[in-house]
């Protein structure tokens, strides 16, 4: 399936999860906030939010700033 | 002093310096500059996650949320929606609701747009959010953010990053006489001096990022602002001398020889 990921087309063999996906790209689910379709994913979802094709999701972080 | 606490949002703090963590030439410098200061608060940028180099360095692993409170702002934001968004996903990220709201006009002064600002404080708080807000130095519409519900009010010495210093003491003054909550400077502080003359006009607490990180030794500048809210704390409380129109000597006319 494809999906959108901080603004990158990203292809995904389904099915797929927040938390697969995280540890695909390498992330740490405790430094980052994700969101699905405009929805914020609790981190303890993470595990049962099941992605489909077409979504777009943010991965965000905390960087320096005033 | 040491009892000297201000409290925000129900949380206790002795620091009166809150400082940015953007524009220093990296992470490292900025942990340093933030154990300098002495700050307790700092505010942070949310944005996203680099997908192509993974090995960036991470502001969490310099500066701890464990060892200072975030404080996540909505820099770049020029809507009411963008900034509720970005604060859900901060709230989110970091697990409180403590922010820093800012929503802007125009790219060159980084003006707040006051009514947006009003417009998203009022949905933020319905969403249970602790709010302290950026605004222009304007006391009507500081109450009316005080009103809102704001648990801090946070106008400009001056456009941000321009350093200039305090533009309009009269109006800080004017925002500190009226607040049931703490006020502090946000933006325009370029060095101590600036600084204390905030703390001096009864502020709470000042908020800056680029007199430190643009300074030409960020450290320094950082023990330098630690100690001008402190300096300044204590003049406001100590009470100033009247101002006179003449001299006036300081050692006694009688015995003169």
């Amino acid at each position: 399936m494809k999906i959108t990921v901080n603004g990158e087309a990203r292809d995904l063999p389904a099915p797929a999860t927040v938390d697969g996906l995280l540890a695909d790209l390498g992330l740490e689910p405790r430094k980052i906030a994700v969101e699905r379709n405009l929805e914020i994913v609790p981190k303890s979802a993470f595990g049962s939010t099941e992605l489909n094709d077409g979504d777009r999701l943010e991965i965000v972080q905390f960087v320096g700033g005033g | 002093m040491t009892d000297d606490t201000f409290e925000i949002a129900g949380r206790k703090f002795s620091s009166r310096l809150i400082i940015g963590t953007g524009k220093y030439k990296d992470y490292a410098e900025n942990a340093a500059a933030a154990e300098a200061s002495g700050a307790e608060i700092v505010t942070v940028a949310v944005r996203r996650v680099n997908l192509t180099d993974r090995d960036k360095p991470m502001l969490v692993d310099y500066v701890s949320p464990e060892k200072y409170t975030y404080l996540p702002n909505t820099a770049g934001c020029f809507t009411a929606e963008d900034a509720i968004r970005t604060l859900r996903l901060a709230r989110e990220a970091g697990g409180w609701d403590l922010v820093k709201l800012e929503v802007l006009s125009d790219q060159k002064t980084l003006y707040p747009d006051m009514a947006e600002t009003l417009r998203a404080a009022e949905l933020l708080i319905k969403e249970g959010f602790q709010v302290m807000v950026y605004c222009t130095d304007d006391p009507v519409y500081a109450r009316k953010l005080e009103e809102a519900g704001c648990c801090a009010i946070m106008p400009l010495g001056a456009p941000i990053g321009s350093g200039l210093g305090i533009q309009n003491p009269v109006n800080i003054r004017l925002i500190v006489e009226q607040a049931k909550v703490p006020v502090l400077v946000d933006a325009g502080v370029g060095t101590a001096s600036d600084a204390a003359i905030a703390m001096e006009l009864g502020c709470d607490g000042v908020l800056l990022n680029t007199a430190i990180a643009e300074a030409k030794d960020p450290i320094r500048m950082a023990r330098a602002m630690k100690h001008a809210v402190i300096a300044g704390r204590e003049a406001y409380l100590a009470g100033r001398m009247g101002r006179k129109k003449y001299a006036d000597p300081s050692s006694p006319l009688a015995g003169l020889i």
